[in-house]
């Protein structure tokens, strides 16, 4: 008897509480940066694509809904010839992102991804590909990898020495 | 069989292995980097650190190397102990000091045996914070992508492109830390075998070149086991696909056949499965089959099967299969074996000298294991390339024994042994019609025209046997090589004779043949090797067919209304004018290929063929071994095995014992029953009801990607994957996921063994047979208790004649096969036409280097540039074979210049 007056008095109190619901879609919910939700390729701080196409995102993605073919460029930058994520089935888990050696792939605070048919949930390159660093800044694969690419030989990436001279016997 | 202790546990090991080999035969882990099995221990990198101790009191203990240590009766040791571990960790630590940042763009990744090596020892975090050596990478041509910041410095590929292969152009620079492995300057590397290096290095320095332009982790191929299309060997391959192309070749081991290597043919020549010449769909008039009338495709075909007046013409670079079910379709006696002329002589030769002689023909390994080789007539390394690399072994098996006798040292004591060695050579002679690349390494090797060769395989067996009869007119000097050549094979335990289609003569072979005979009769275990041109050239001739050039007879004489060629280009088996009189003779055409070609062209209808990748089936090599392929993928196109067309077709006309065949387990069943001497061919595989644990074996790792996006793009929903009714393999990746059957392995993987070295896991022991047995089974056995009688018609001495010129083949790794030319790498390394002359001819004939020389043949002008070279016996010239573009000349023959 005591505990039924006692839960009606506390759902009354309730309220003069502050609300927790929000007025979505009037009224947006703040999402903290790291919230996992819309995946998107990021760019280094250079405006190169980041994704070298390794394949590690898409081999770490439970649901396997990542495919993407790497290739090389004039320069020797690799990159996806196309990237393909399958939001109708990604579960939002961001393993591709923790598994991504060059912050390419990034998980953003953007839930708003709703289709009214399934097929529009197939993203490609083009509308995965944002003009952002996103949330690693100042992060240049290419700078700290010790292949060479067009602009910067052996030796120019941090932490390298000048290329051997294989013809030098000093010591 | 000595007894270890390794961690306080004891096991039972080989005698004479060190003891990595033997931590690892027991499955125990243990990493490693310079030690190979193929090559031996060395002692270089450091990595194979264990724990010995004195006895079961010593706790302290030494550290040293394992791959170092002979097997010791009641010796004790520790992978496990503390500081060996710290030790191995560091020891990666300290290669890791300058390692490039590279896994994420490395071609090695996902497959590197420094990754797996780095997780196994447990090293994880870099504590090395000063700055990096670097190196500058050189373009070694269009097989291997170099980049040296990734080298570890194990040696192991200059151990093989060198000591093991006979390269010359790969070496080790530099001094200290600073020791650079590459070439002296830029430039393609040249040996036939240098593809290697990609499985032999164990980082990300070598790596294949044809893979990096469509690029796929290990991970994400659809692979399955395989037999090499490039030549008659039948090595052993695994073949990868994704999104519909074949991606890479790589080795699978075979300890009968072709060991741990490929040659760089059947590594690289995949890509014309790729090519944008594909017949992909089935073709009426040229035009799409679909638009033709709206007459099913098997509906045109059969309509044009007119009884008695319909042809089949068979393939030796298509399976057993097709062939046997197009005999079949058309009846034995419509069935034409489409080789030419030349080669279907020299295989049925080389068929009926295995099958009726004493003489076993040796394996690939048995041949690497001979004493004394001798190689009539061939130039190995380019008409039967790993058989090159066998004989490069040969010639060390006298020499190490001799060595190891001295400094009493195991065999895998490599660089200890090499040292004691140094450049002795065990007896091989050569006699060639011009200089090839294992003169090197040869004890005698001369140069003449092929019946004089002849003479001399005769010379050499009366000097065996005296009921040879005896060669007269020899020449001092032959009389010489003869002497010395019997001697030495006299005294042999297991001699190899090698000769094959590469000669071009019958009578080589056949001198070969009595010079086995007679060492046999002498108890010797002689060992025969004949080459053969193709992929299935012994299944074909096993097959049995009439001539082709009796088909074109036949339809001269309007016998014939249609043809069906199977997986042929005619107008590389005829010569132009036999093969135009040849189609212009018939009605239709029903072509089964992969590519446009000129056959093609004229073909009425054209049936779209799977490649080895798009089809399962038999292969029979050289020696007569039998061995099933796998199909790789399920080609999204109408693309089928030409044996599902055929029993397509043959069910759409009511054939009586063809309509109840469906699958390939039908197929090869009736093979065997129908055909005694394909006897065995049903045990080659498990059948497609074979399942393991329930399950069949998926041809895709577990961690294969994209499965849910790769054709999201055409449609959202997945289609359902592809089921494989043939065999009991799946094109998923659900299924058992424990070791399969070793004639069904799809990829060598193991836990923490991602690398090509997780083949370890697969064999009884380090470098022995896979665990059940090696894959394929040999059709031919030698009549040992017969005795045929050897051959006496000793042909005539060659002599120059006047305007005249002997054409001898001339077989080139790259260019002489049809198919592996469609690689654009290897098409980079074929030759240009020419014509191989002597100077004194090239005088006779006023011509001089590069100089068009004009003759004719058939109704067909050759003018060709010619290169001269002095190897070759005056009167001869070469031409090369098989190039594209070159009408066929027949070769040997006599031409008039
Ligand atoms: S893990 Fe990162 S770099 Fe690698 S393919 Fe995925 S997005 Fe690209
Ligand atoms: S060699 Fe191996 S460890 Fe080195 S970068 Fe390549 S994949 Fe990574
Ligand atoms: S290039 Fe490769 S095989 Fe050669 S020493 Fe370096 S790591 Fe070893
Ligand atoms: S030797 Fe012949 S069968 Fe072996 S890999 Fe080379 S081409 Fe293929
Ligand atoms: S494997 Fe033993 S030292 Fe390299």
């Amino acid at each position: 008897m005591f505990s039924l007056v006692r839960s009606m008095w506390l759902i009354f109190l309730h309220m003069f509480h502050k609300r927790e619901t929000y007025q979505y879609p009037e009224q947006k919910a703040p999402l903290p940066a790291r919230w996992r939700g819309r995946i998107a390729l990021t760019r280094d701080p250079d405006g190169g694509e980041r994704c070298v196409g390794c394949y590690l995102c898409a081999a770490a993605c439970p649901v396997d809904c990542i495919s993407l073919q790497s290739t090389e460029d004039e320069s020797g930058r690799r990159y996806p010839e196309f990237f393909r994520i399958n939001f109708s089935r990604c579960i939002f888990c961001g393993f591709c992102e923790e598994a991504c050696p060059t912050y390419a792939i990034q998980l953003l605070p953007d839930f708003e991804m709703a289709e009214y048919s399934r097929q529009q949930l197939v993203y490609e390159k083009e509308d995965l590909l944002i003009n952002s660093e996103g949330k690693y800044p100042g992060y240049n694969y290419y700078k700290v990898a010790g292949m060479a690419i067009q602009g910067k030989d052996k030796g120019d990436a941090k932490n390298e020495e000048p290329p051997v001279d294989v013809k030098s016997l000093l010591p | 069989m000595p007894i270890i202790n390794i961690d306080n546990k004891n096991y039972e090991v080989k005698e004479g292995k060190n003891l990595l080999e033997a931590c690892l035969s027991l499955g125990l882990n243990l990493p490693y980097f310079c030690w190979h099995p193929a090559l031996g221990a060395v002692g270089a990198c450091r990595q194979c650190a264990v724990k010995v101790f004195k006895d079961a009191d010593d706790t302290k203990g030494r550290i040293i190397m394992s791959c170092m240590e002979p097997v010791k009766d009641q010796l004790r040791m520790s992978i496990d102990d503390k500081d060996a571990r710290n030790f191995r960790e560091h020891v990666i630590g300290w290669l890791m000091t300058n390692h490039p940042h590279d896994c994420a763009v490395c071609d090695e990744g996902g497959a590197c045996h420094l990754q797996d090596m780095t997780v196994m020892t447990g090293h994880s975090y870099r504590d090395y914070h000063f700055t990096k050596r670097t190196y500058n990478n050189q373009y070694l041509g269009p097989f291997l992508n170099h980049e040296m910041n990734r080298c570890i410095q194990c040696y192991r590929c200059v151990r093989f492109y060198k000591d093991f292969a006979g390269g010359k152009d790969l070496d080790v620079f530099a001094a200290h830390n600073h020791v650079y492995f590459g070439r002296q300057q830029d430039g393609i590397l040249e040996s036939e075998f240098s593809g290697n290096l990609a499985e032999i290095c164990p980082t990300g320095v070598f790596t294949d070149k044809t893979l990096k332009q469509h690029y796929t982790r290990k991970w994400d191929l659809t692979s399955a086991a395989s037999v090499c299309q490039g030549c008659g060997l039948g090595c052993n391959i695994l073949a990868g696909e994704r999104y519909g192309a074949v991606r890479q070749i790589t080795n699978r081991f075979n300890a009968a056949v072709n060991g741990y290597f490929l040659c760089d043919r059947g590594r690289y020549g995949y890509e014309f499965v790729n090519s944008d010449q594909r017949i992909k769909t089935p073709m009426v008039h040229h035009g799409p089959a679909e638009q033709s009338n709206g007459i099913p495709i098997l509906e045109h075909v059969h309509h044009r099967i007119v009884p008695g007046k319909t042809i089949g013409i068979g393939s030796p670079r298509a399976s057993l299969e097709s062939n046997t079910v197009l005999k079949e379709l058309v009846g034995a006696d419509n069935f034409y074996l489409g080789v030419s002329a030349a080669d279907h002589d020299l295989v049925s030769l080389s068929l009926r000298l295995l099958r009726q002689g004493p003489v076993r023909a040796a394996s690939l390994q048995d041949a690497a294991a001979a004493d004394v080789v001798l190689i009539l007539g061939e130039d190995v390394t380019n008409t039967a390339p790993m058989l090159a690399l066998s004989v490069r072994q040969a010639v060390r098996r006298i020499p190490v024994a001799a060595a190891q006798q001295q400094v009493h040292l195991a065999a895998w004591q490599d660089a200890a042994i090499r040292e004691a060695v140094q450049d002795d050579k065990g007896p091989l002679f050569i006699l060639s019609v011009q200089e090839t690349k294992l003169d090197e390494i040869a004890q005698g090797a001369w140069h003449t025209a092929p019946d004089n060769i002849a003479r001399i395989g005769y010379a050499v067996s009366h000097l065996l046997n005296d009921t040879i009869p005896e060669v007269t007119g020899m020449s001092e000097q032959g009389r010489d090589i003869a002497a010395t050549i019997a001697k030495t094979l006299k005294s042999a335990a297991h001699p190899l004779i090698i000769a094959g289609y590469g000669g071009g003569s019958e009578a080589i072979l056949k001198s070969a043949a009595n010079v086995a005979w007679a060492l046999h009769d002498l108890g010797i275990d002689a060992m025969l090797s004949f080459t053969v041109p193709e992929c299935n050239s012994m299944g074909l001739e096993m097959l049995d067919g009439h001539r082709l050039e009796s088909a074109v007879e036949r339809a001269l004489n309007n016998g014939v209304d249609t043809a069906i060629v199977l997986e042929n280009d005619l107008y590389r088996r005829l010569n132009q004018h036999s093969a135009d009189l040849f189609f212009s003779n018939i009605k239709s055409v029903i072509l089964l290929d992969h590519l446009y070609n000129i056959t093609a062209e004229k073909a009425t209808i054209i049936l779209p063929a799977g490649t080895f990748a798009e089809s399962d089936g038999t292969l029979v090599n050289n020696e007569g071994r039998a061995q099933r392929f796998f199909q790789v993928f399920a080609p999204a196109t109408a693309v089928q095995e030409s044996w599902r067309w055929l029993l397509q077709v043959a069910a759409a006309s009511g054939h009586t014992t063809l309509s109840s065949l469906q699958h390939l387990d039908d197929v090869v069943k009736y093979i065997a029953a129908t055909y005694p001497q394909f006897d065995g061919i049903t045990t080659l595989t498990p059948d497609a009801h074979f399942r393991l644990a329930g399950q069949k074996v998926p041809r895709e790792p577990h961690r294969y990607s994209g499965r849910t996006a790769m054709l999201a793009n055409k449609n959202v929903s997945e289609p359902k994957p592809a089921e494989d009714e043939d065999t009991a393999l799946s094109f998923t990746m659900e299924g058992y996921r424990g070791e399969p059957p070793s004639s069904m392995i799809p990829f060598f993987w193991q836990p923490g063994w991602n690398s090509v070295q997780a083949v370890n896991k697969y064999q009884v022991e380090t470098g022995g047979p896979l665990h059940d047995g090696n894959a394929g089974k040999r059709l031919i056995e030698p009549n040992v208790n017969g005795h045929t009688p050897f051959y006496t018609e000793v042909p005539e001495p060659y002599l120059p004649l006047k305007e005249h010129l002997l054409l001898v083949p001339c077989y080139h790794i790259f260019g002489s096969e049809e198919l592996s030319i469609h690689t654009p790498g290897i098409a980079a390394r074929m030759p240009a036409p020419y014509l191989l002359l002597h100077s004194e001819d090239a005088k006779r004939f006023q011509v001089t280097e590069g100089h068009l020389l004009h003759f004719m043949d058939n109704g067909h002008h050759y003018t060709l540039p010619v290169i001269i070279n002095d190897t070759l016996q005056q009167g001869v010239a070469g031409i090369p074979v098989g190039l594209p573009g070159m009408q066929i000349a027949e070769a040997p023959q006599l031409i008039k210049v």
